[in-house]
C-alpha cells in the first residue's frame, strides 16, 4: 500500500508560443507521502502546478489520479474525486464570516450540488458543529464570526486550510505554503501540514528550502522545465547537478 | 482530524434566517408603501416599484454573484412588449399576460445567460450588451412591436378575470403586493445554499472551482432567476402604463437600471430600491428642465460615486456594521 502511486504525470509538455515551460516531466507522487516540487526561479514549477491542477491543459502528456486519467478533466471535476489545490495568494471568500468560509466547502462535501434557491439557509445548520470543528482546530475560534477580508494574513492561510481540511480531501496540491509569511507562521504552518499529511498525500511547490528539508519525504528538482534530479532531501542536496543549478558551477 | 484538549464550546452563531432588524426594515417599507398612494400619485409610486424590483433583478447578478449585465433592458423590454401583446391582441387577463412576458424573459435569459457566462468581466458586459441590441434592433423591426409606435392603449383589464384594474388605486395594491412577493423571493434566493455558493463565487471564483462548485450551473441560474425577475418588472409596467415602446429595451435602459443599482449599494439588500426610488423621483420633480436631467443624474451619480462608494445603503450599512 505504502507504495502505491496516487498521482503520476508522465511525459507532461506545456509550450507557450514555442517557448517550452515544462519539457517531457514525469512524476510519480506515492500515497501518503510529502513531495516537494522544488527549482530555481523560472524552472517551470508554477506552469508544472498549473498543469496538475488543471488550470492549465499541458501540450502532451498524461496525468494519471487513483487510476483514472484525468488530462482532460475540469478543475471542478478534479476537486470533486479528492484532489484539492490551495492558492500562492490566500483564497478566502472575503465577505463571508470564516465560520461561512469553512462552511462552504462542507456544503459540497455532504450536500453536494446546492441548487435549491428556494430553500432556507437554515438547511445548512446541520453543518455548524462540524465547521466549528475545523475553525477550532487552526485556532480560529476567536474569529469565527469575523468577515475573512479582516484577518491577518496568516489567520487567512489557516482559515484556508481549514476550508481545504472540510472537503476531506485524499490529497492536496500546495502552491507554495510559507510565501510571503513570518518565520513564526512559517514553524505554525509546518506544524499543521505535518499534522494533516498523516492520512493525505501532499504535492507542495515551495522555495523556503528548509521547510522542503524537514518536511518532505521525497523532493522533484526542475530546471528549465526538466526533472533534473529526484529523491530524499539527503540524496538531492548532495546531487552536483542540483547544487550547480541552485548556486552556479564552482570555479576550480 | 487534530484532537484538542479543550472541548469546542457550542458556536456563538447568529441565527439563521431573517434577522429582526430585516424584518424590521421589511415591515417598516410595507407600512410607507402602504400609506404612499394617499400622498404620491399612485403611477408615480407604481413607477418606482417597477423599476425597484428591475434595479433588483439587476442586483441579483451584480451584488450577489459579481456579474454585471448590462443587457438587462432586453428581459425588461421584451417582456413588456409580449405582455402588451398578450393583453392587447390575444385579449389575456393582466396576471396571465404578465406570466408570458416572464416566460419570454426566462426563454432569452436562457439563451443568453448560457452564451454570456462563459465570459468573465468587462467581456461578459459586453457580450450582454451585445445580445441586448440585437434585442433592440428585433423589436424596431418586428410586425408586432409596433415599430417606433411601441403597443398602445394596452387595456389593463380586469385581475383573474374579476377585479378591474381601471383604478390607479386598485392597480397600485396589485402592484404592493406583486413587489413584495418578488422581494421576499429574492431575499430567500440570496439567502438559501445556491446563495451561499453564488456569493463565494463573487468573491474567489477560482477558490469555489477547487472546492468543486461548477461554477458555470450557478451563474446561469442566477441569471435566469435574474431575467425572470426583470420580466415581472417589464409586464407589469406594460400593463400599468398600457404602453410598451422602444425606450424600454434601448440600452440607455440598461445602463440606467445599473446607475440605480450601484447609487443604492450594489452588495445590499435594499440599495437597489433606493437608488431606483432617488432616479426615479429625480427624472420625474425634475422634467420640467428638460434634457439637463440626464446631466443632473449625471452628476448625482459622480458625487455618489465620490461620496459613498458603495452607495446610499452600502455607506449606511457600513457605519452600523450590519449588512443591509
Amino acid at each position: 500500500m505504502a507504495n502505491e502511486i496516487i498521482l503520476s504525470a508522465s511525459g507532461l509538455t506545456k509550450e507557450f508560443k514555442g517557448f517550452v515551460a515544462v519539457d517531457d516531466v514525469t512524476l510519480s507522487v506515492r500515497r501518503g507521502t510529502i513531495h516537494a516540487l522544488i527549482g530555481p526561479n523560472g524552472a517551470g514549477k508554477t506552469t508544472c502546478f498549473n498543469l496538475l491542477t488543471k488550470v492549465l491543459s499541458p501540450t502532451a502528456g498524461r496525468i494519471i489520479y487513483n487510476g483514472r486519467d484525468i488530462t482532460k478533466m475540469s478543475p471542478a471535476n478534479v476537486a470533486r474525486l479528492g484532489l484539492v489545490r490551495s492558492f500562492q495568494i490566500s483564497a478566502v471568500f472575503g465577505h463571508m464570516t470564516a465560520l461561512e468560509n469553512v462552511r462552504i466547502a462542507l456544503q459540497r462535501r455532504i450536500r453536494g450540488d446546492s441548487f435549491d434557491f428556494w430553500c432556507s439557509e437554515r438547511v445548512l445548520s446541520s453543518l455548524h458543529d462540524e465547521a466549528w470543528e475545523l475553525i477550532t482546530a487552526v485556532g480560529l475560534t476567536e474569529f469565527a464570526m469575523i468577515p475573512a477580508r479582516e484577518l491577518s494574513y496568516g489567520r487567512k492561510r489557516a482559515l484556508e486550510i481549514a476550508t481545504t481540511l472540510a472537503l476531506d480531501p485524499e490529497m492536496l496540491l500546495l502552491d507554495e505554503p510559507m510565501a510571503g509569511m513570518t518565520q513564526e507562521d512559517v514553524e505554525r504552518v509546518s506544524a499543521l501540514i505535518k499534522e494533516i499529511s498523516q492520512k493525505r498525500t501532499i504535492l507542495m511547490v515551495e522555495h523556503n528550502l528548509s521547510v522542503v528539508a524537514s518536511l518532505s519525504d521525497r523532493i522533484t528538482v526542475l530546471t528549465r522545465g526538466k526533472v533534473l534530479a529526484e529523491g530524499d532531501y539527503a540524496t538531492v542536496s548532495k546531487d552536483p547537478r542540483v547544487i550547480e543549478a541552485y548556486i552556479g558551477v564552482p570555479h576550480a | 482530524m487534530p484532537t484538542h484538549s479543550s472541548v469546542p464550546v457550542a458556536a456563538p452563531f447568529r441565527k439563521l434566517g431573517m434577522p429582526r432588524y430585516h424584518l424590521m426594515i421589511m415591515l417598516g417599507l410595507a407600512a410607507v408603501l402602504s400609506v404612499a398612494p394617499f400622498l404620491l400619485y399612485p403611477i408615480l409610486m407604481i413607477k418606482i416599484l417597477c423599476f425597484a424590483l428591475f434595479a433588483c433583478s439587476v442586483n441579483l447578478l451584480l451584488g450577489y454573484a459579481g456579474l454585471l449585465s448590462f443587457g438587462h433592458a432586453a428581459y425588461f423590454g421584451m417582456s413588456s412588449y409580449v405582455a402588451a401583446h398578450a393583453a392587447k391582441v390575444w385579449g389575456l387577463s393582466p396576471e396571465l399576460a404578465i406570466l408570458c412576458g416572464v416566460g419570454i424573459a426566462v426563454l432569452l435569459g436562457c439563451i443568453f445567460g448560457a452564451l454570456a457566462i462563459r465570459r468573465q468581466g468587462i467581456y461578459f458586459a459586453m457580450v450582454t450588451l451585445a445580445f441586448a441590441q440585437m434585442v433592440y434592433f428585433f423589436a424596431l423591426q418586428a410586425p408586432f412591436t409596433g415599430g417606433e409606435d411601441g403597443i398602445q392603449k394596452v387595456p389593463r383589464g380586469a385581475l383573474f378575470g374579476l377585479i378591474p384594474l381601471a383604478d390607479d388605486k386598485t392597480l397600485y395594491w396589485f402592484v404592493l403586493v406583486v413587489f413584495f412577493a418578488c422581494l421576499l423571493a429574492l431575499y430567500r434566493i440570496i439567502h438559501s445554499p445556491f446563495g451561499q455558493v453564488l456569493k463565494a463565487i463573487r468573491d474567489n471564483e477560482a477558490r469555489a472551482v477547487s472546492l468543486g462548485y461548477r461554477v458555470n450551473q450557478y451563474k446561469f441560474i442566477a441569471f435566469v432567476l435574474s431575467a425572470a425577475l426583470a420580466g415581472v418588472a417589464g409586464g407589469t409596467k406594460a400593463i400599468v402604463f398600457q404602453l410598451a415602446t422602444l425606450t424600454d429595451v434601448y440600452w440607455t435602459m440598461s445602463g440606467e437600471v445599473v446607475l440605480m443599482t450601484l447609487i443604492g449599494g450594489m452588495y445590499t439588500f435594499f440599495g437597489p430600491i433606493v437608488g431606483a426610488a432617488l432616479v426615479v423621483l429625480m427624472q420625474n420633480y425634475l422634467a420640467s428642465v428638460g434634457d439637463w436631467v440626464t446631466v443632473i443624474q449625471g452628476l448625482v451619480f459622480v458625487a455618489c460615486v465620490l461620496l459613498f462608494r458603495e452607495g446610499i445603503v452600502g455607506f449606511i450599512a457600513s457605519k452600523l456594521k450590519r449588512p443591509l
